[in-house]
């Protein structure tokens, strides 16, 4: 199988994904019609029963993550994570600008299972534009009445990677610093302004009309198992096509890059490939015959994360890379934990130490016991996860760490 | 205080304060009620006519001409009893004398207590919902409700709202005066009055005389004294020719101070006995060093009756004494020999006289102090007073009308002046003047002037202003803020060089308590 | 309902809702924390806390996480301590090492616990902050330079005090405790109540009232209550050879009842008038308008001399008293008790209405 599989995107570029009247014609609001004729339960058990898992990187089932939502207090929220703060990630960009309305459908689906009418989109500061085309999108979707009670408001970043974590997500919509709260509480039971709230990534609410339409045994059955229905990819670095694509789950990465790619640019080596955004694990081409879902990156040690595909020829340095990446971090830590906010800035320091060639080998042995206390001891998944491609390169590419130094 | 300060934490569920500017003078009470509204949602009403910190974020913010306290009061009452908000339960079965009370009542309808408030009738009205309505509110009130000639009157609205409701004998409900001393409560519980012995047994009692007649083994006068304020006038006329002043500022405290200097240069003696030569010190013929809280022991008695221990952390500054063996000695020396060993004994005398803290001992102190009454050893004290009854049995109303201040604005003294304490400082400065952070912070007096006013007179922030009322006239620096009526300025009293109590009114005084009208002077502001 | 867990072998039962770190500490673990504050919100940010529940990927911060039933946890297990000694490096890395001139020295979360765990030095020594904070303002000394970025001081002073002067300003290694607009607190909020310094764990905030004079740690303390207002506070007296060298909380409800450690500026940093060389330290008589120094006998016996001299020749009513709300109820109790028994009058009175 190389051909895309195109559910969320079927339509792309074919209608106006502002228009609500567009959408219907192509079958849109169905699944929130059928959404409306089940009671919120079952709604939920059906949403469970597909299989759908959180597209956002952590994978959580979906439904599940619904019925943790108390049924009591009147009000509620739907928030939908469009952060997109991962670099090489703009999946849930092209998602909204092809397919706007499948998304708001998917909030209005989701609003039922838990009793809110309350929406929020948090929108990536970088986003202006989208922003504008959404609001259209819902001032639409309102007035032809296709959304019912549900209404939707959007609110901006203002470009920090940490508030793509539901938490800080949440407490930026408050107005306050992006900062990760502590869990639990879970959103589910003390979300936004300390009430019951989904938080679900623009992608995983796209997936939801097309579940209602079309039955949650449909969607369980495309991709694989453990993980159904299909992923935008996006490609970018040393690749013949830097574009996005559709795919069933259990494509393979090497499908991905040899297929829809059209392989490594001008025709190199592969030498290592980055999968699910600036803190996904290096995958060495030995790795390249996984298929790209949940798990199955997981059992290499890497992650499908945001489904960013980041491609690396032979010539480049991976060390220099691990330098640019760990400045991200120091950057992008919110401050708040220890290990992060400290341990960030002594992987920059260690290694732009090495990579100008001042580096020992206990250097290399301090990285390791810092990522090790990172990842086990940071508050929230950026600190957790930081660390993942210096532990990664260092498993499988140490050798270009041992060349540079002294 | 009838009821406790961690009530106004969490239980009071509406904070109704009037003459109080609680985070800069009981800053600790201060920040627990800021912290009801913010982390519970209590409601706060602020009567004041400064902007406090409180005044903020309160609910309803009135922000009330000086002295029409009895008329904003009756208004609220006024709101209540027409929107059937009183509890009549409580009314029924706990109180008396309410149809005389409403009566007067009658003659406040909001809008005519606006207008002698120069606040906005919709705002009382919305203070006396939020207060009558709330399921508990706590009426908390300090100097600004009592330095008035109509203070007893005040005291007494705030009573009957209060009554009114059945804010009374419950958590979070209460009337509660803000007291600003660390031990005033404690003077008065322990009969520094002119009036009565310990635990306000009346001087003029036989039966209470009696006992203490034979308790000090002595025969004692039936007769009431005189207050602070008629000792200054007596010595004035001559009648006080000796005075003892144990620990007292009054040459910076008391009203119209050149009628007090006027008044200590005709006494034919003087004792002060302070810690520092202080301006009334220095007056004195004879000055006995006594010494600072960190150097003694012994109890004081907080604003919600709590009694706490005070523990020597020092030996004696010099050969400055403990200020209980001075007076023993002076005592003794008299003709009347006293000798105790340590304040605990004196304790111990004092509680078989004083059935409030007759249940107290050291021993019992030790931790978490008690608050009267305590009567017995196995009494756990009372930090809510008036639960089942009143002292009296029934709670009883007073209708009040309410009377002017002494002074009004006329064509010659055209605003009015209104003291006060800063957070940075205390009372006559005696000892905040002398800690060096708090006199750096804040080295001088100024004078608050609101902003269009301050248009008015062309004066500046920072620059030297000249205020001038019947008494006398100081010279100080212009503060100039938004958060004061047009045409009231604010001065603190805590500097003797620049001394607001030169400009108060000695004259006229509260008919039952003698207290002065600091709240009220007219006065005339001049840039220089 | 209660919940069983076992920690470090140990089968407890706590209710539900309980966190770890209670739960630890009831078994008897040692649990070190820097930004745990029981009377604040909680921020589960240091992660000193942390321990290693049996079977998870992660550890947990013991003071944000839920006990639950059937839990195992190890307090002390070679992870535990490897992160607990990272995260006391990390510190370790930016802070200004000068124990010997802190007036936090003895009573220093991050000394305490670098001893504990044998931490002499940071592996990931490194660049260091200068964000040593000289502020004008004549109480508190801000020294981020020894900041453990814990945040008690930002929520004590939302939460306890309501001034809300201070807050997290910047992000990542350069997140530091900052006024709006990273000025001085004299032009914030901040009503200089120091309660920041009370739940401060380190040397960031001192008293500069008591600067020098003293280590907290090594002063003698005494409990009383505040000579200011009338709320009543209790504070601590701190006292080296016979002097007052600082005031400090005592936080136990037990111990202080009415404010619990948090106190106001005059009552944190208006003590030293105690010190001040102005004191009375002898009794004076004044002779010809001015003051002498004299012997107590000597002022004691003129003074009665007078006081009898008017009484005999005026009556017990021409003298008069000022007790005092300053001084104490044994001492008021007595001032009326002298001059209704030895004087015979009734004229005492105090500043009550003042």
């Amino acid at each position: 199988m190389t051909q895309e599989y195109r559910v969320l995107l079927e339509h792309a570029d074919k209608i106006n994904p502002e228009s609500a009247a567009d959408y219907i014609q192509v079958g849109g609001y169905k699944g929130l019609e059928k959404a409306h004729s089940m009671n919120p339960r079952d709604l939920t058990d059906e949403v469970k029963k597909s299989g759908l898992r959180g597209r956002g990187g952590a994978g959580f089932n979906a439904g599940m993550k619904w019925s943790f939502v108390p049924q009591y207090p009147e009000t509620k929220y739907v928030v939908c994570n469009f952060d997109e703060g991962e670099p090489g990630t703009y999946k849930d960009r092209i998602i909204c600008q092809k397919n706007a309305q499948a998304l708001l459908e998917g909030m209005a689906i989701c609003g039922h299972a838990i009793g809110s009418n309350n929406g929020y989109i948090y929108c990536r500061g970088e986003y202006p534009f989208v922003v504008e085309m959404l609001k259209n999108a819902i001032g639409n979707a309102k007035e032809s009445g296709a959304l019912g009670e549900f209404n939707i408001e959007v609110r901006m970043g203002a470009g920090a990677y940490v508030c793509g974590e539901e938490t800080a997500l949440i407490e930026s919509i408050e107005g306050h610093r992006g900062e990760p709260r502590f869990k639990p509480p879970f959103p589910g039971v003390e979300g936004l302004w300390r009430m019951p709230t989904v938080v679900n990534n623009v992608e995983t609410f796209a997936c939801l009309p097309y579940i209602m339409t079309n039955g949650a045994d449909w969607f369980a059955g495309i991709g694989a198992k453990s993980y159904p229905g299909t992923k935008v990819l996006t490609l970018t670095g040393d690749i013949e096509n830097p574009t996005y694509f559709e795919v069933p789950t259990d494509y393979l990465l090497r499908d991905v890059i040899y297929e829809l790619g059209g392989g490594v640019k001008g025709g190199k080596k592969l030498k290592a490939v980055q999968v699910g955004g600036t803190s996904g694990a290096f995958i060495p081409p030995q790795n390249l015959d996984t298929p790209i879902d949940f798990d199955s990156m997981g059992a290499i040690g890497a992650a499908l994360g945001s489904g960013a595909v980041f491609v690396m020829d032979e010539s480049r340095d991976i060390v220099d890379i691990i330098n640019r990446i760990a400045k991200f971090f120091e950057h992008e830590s919110c401050g708040q934990c220890t290990p992060c906010r400290e341990g960030t800035f002594r992987c920059k320091e260690i290694m732009e130490r090495i990579n100008t060639g001042r580096g020992s080998l206990k250097d290399i042995e301090n990285l390791k016991v810092l990522a090790r206390i990172m990842q086990k001891a940071s508050l929230c998944g950026l600190g957790q996860a930081a660390p993942i491609p210096i532990t990664s390169t260092l498993e499988h590419f140490e050798y270009e760490y041992l060349r540079k130094l002294v | 205080m009838t009821n406790s300060i961690n009530e106004l934490e969490s239980d009071a569920k509406c904070v109704f304060l009037i003459g109080t500017n609680t985070t800069e003078n009981h800053p600790v009470i201060g920040y627990k009620i800021r912290q009801n509204v913010v982390k519970n949602g209590a409601k706060l009403v602020v009567a004041d006519p400064r902007k406090t910190e409180l005044a903020e974020m309160a609910d309803v913010y009135l922000p009330f001409k000086p002295g029409t306290d009895v008329a904003l009061l009756n208004g609220m009452m006024n709101v209540i009893i027409s929107e059937g908000l009183a509890d009549r339960e409580f009314i029924e079965s706990r109180t008396e004398g309410y149809e005389a009370m409403a009566k007067v009542v009658a003659n406040y309808p909001p809008e005519a207590a606006a207008e002698i408030c120069g606040v906005d009738a919709a705002d009382i009205i919305k203070a006396a919902h939020l207060y009558a309505e709330s399921e508990a509110s706590s009426l908390c009130y300090a100097m600004g409700i009592t330095q008035h000639t109509t203070g007893t009157d005040n005291v007494k609205s705030c009573c009957n709202l209060a009554l009114l409701t059945g804010n009374l004998g419950k958590p979070g409900t209460g009337v509660n005066p803000l007291r600003g001393q660390n031990n005033v409560q404690g003077a008065c519980d322990m009969g520094a009055l002119p009036v009565v012995f310990t635990a306000y047994q009346a001087v003029t009692n036989d039966e209470a005389r009696e006992k203490f007649e034979k308790a000090w083994g002595v025969k004692l006068s039936g007769v009431n004294g005189l207050t602070l304020t008629k000792t200054i006038n007596k010595a004035h006329e001559g009648e006080v020719k000796g005075l003892i002043v144990v620990g007292e500022n009054p040459m910076v405290s008391d009203p119209d101070l050149h009628h007090v200097e006027e008044a200590f240069d005709k006494l034919d003696f003087l004792l002060v006995q302070d810690i520092f030569l202080t301006e009334t010190a220095r007056k004195a013929d004879v000055v006995l060093p006594g010494v600072s809280f960190a150097e003694k022991d012994g109890t004081f008695s907080n604003t919600e009756r709590r009694v706490q221990r005070v523990r020597k952390a020092i030996s004696n500054i010099g050969d400055a004494r403990q200020d209980w063996e001075i007076l023993c000695e002076l005592s003794t020396r008299l003709g009347y020999p006293m000798s105790y060993n340590s304040a605990e004994e004196i304790f111990e005398e004092i509680r078989t006289l004083t059935p409030s803290y007759a249940g107290m001992t050291y021993a019992r102190l030790e931790g978490k102090g008690l608050p009267w009454p305590c009567p017995t050893e196995d009494h756990p004290g009372t930090p809510i007073l008036h639960k089942e009854k009143f002292n009296r049995g029934l709670g009883l109303f007073h209708a009040i009308e309410y009377l002017e201040p002494a002074e009004v604005p006329d064509e010659e003294y055209p605003i009015i002046l209104t003291t006060g304490r800063s957070l940075y400082h205390y009372h006559t400065g005696t000892m905040t003047r002398k800690a060096k952070g708090l006199d750096a912070y804040m080295s001088e007096n100024v004078v608050q002037i609101n902003t269009e006013l301050a248009k008015v007179k062309n004066i500046v922030s920072g620059e030297v202003v000249r205020v001038t009322t019947r008494r006398g006239s100081i010279e100080l620096k212009a503060e100039v803020i938004d958060g004061i009526r047009e045409n009231v300025i604010f001065t603190y009293f805590h500097f003797a060089e620049a001394a607001a109590n030169v400009l108060t009114n000695a004259d006229v005084l509260d008919p039952v308590a003698g207290i002065p009208e600091y709240k009220v002077s007219a006065a005339r502001l001049e840039k220089i | 309902m209660d919940i069983k867990l076992t920690i470090d072998g140990k089968e407890i039962e706590v209710p539900q809702g309980t966190m770890l770190l209670e739960a630890c500490r009831k078994a008897g673990a040692d649990i070190p924390t820097f930004c745990y504050d029981p009377d604040l919100k909680l921020a589960g940010s240091c992660r000193m806390c942390v321990v290693q529940p049996k079977g998870w990927r992660n550890l947990v911060a013991s003071c944000v996480t839920p006990a639950q039933n059937g839990m195992v946890i190890e307090t002390e297990s070679p992870d535990v301590v490897e992160a607990r000694k990272v995260v006391l490096e990390l510190m370790l890395a930016r802070h200004k090492l000068t124990c010997h001139t802190c007036e936090k020295d003895g009573e220093c979360n991050l000394q305490d616990y670098c001893y504990r765990y044998g931490v002499t030095e940071s592996r990931f020594a490194g660049k260091v902050h200068n964000l040593f904070k000289d502020d004008s303002n004549p109480f508190i000394e801000r020294d981020y330079d020894k900041c453990v970025m814990c945040t008690r001081c930002v929520r004590a002073c939302e939460e306890i005090t309501g001034a809300r002067a201070i807050n997290v300003m910047d992000r990542g290694h350069h997140a530091h405790i900052a006024t709006a607009y990273d000025g001085n607190l004299e032009d914030s909020p901040c009503v200089f109540c120091g309660q920041c310094i009370m739940v401060c764990p380190v040397g960031a905030l001192t008293s500069k009232i008591a600067a020098g004079q003293g280590k907290p740690a090594q002063n003698d303390k005494v409990l009383t209550t505040c000579t200011y207002c009338g709320t009543g506070c209790t504070l601590e007296l701190n006292v080296k050879n016979d002097k007052i060298v600082g005031v400090t909380s005592n936080r136990d409800a037990e111990w202080s009842p009415v404010n619990r450690g948090a106190l106001c500026v005059k009552g944190r940093f208006g003590w030293d008038f105690v010190n001040s060389p102005e004191r009375l330290t002898t009794p004076l008589i004044k002779e010809n308008g001015e003051f002498r120094p004299a012997s107590w006998d000597e002022a004691l016996d003129l003074a009665a001399e007078k006081i009898k001299g008017i009484k005999e020749k005026y009556g017990p009513d021409s003298l008069s008293m000022f007790s005092s709300a300053r001084v104490t109820n044994e001492e008021n109790y007595l001032a009326q008790k002298l001059m209704r028994a030895a004087i015979g009058s009734n004229n005492v009175d105090h500043c009550a209405r003042l």
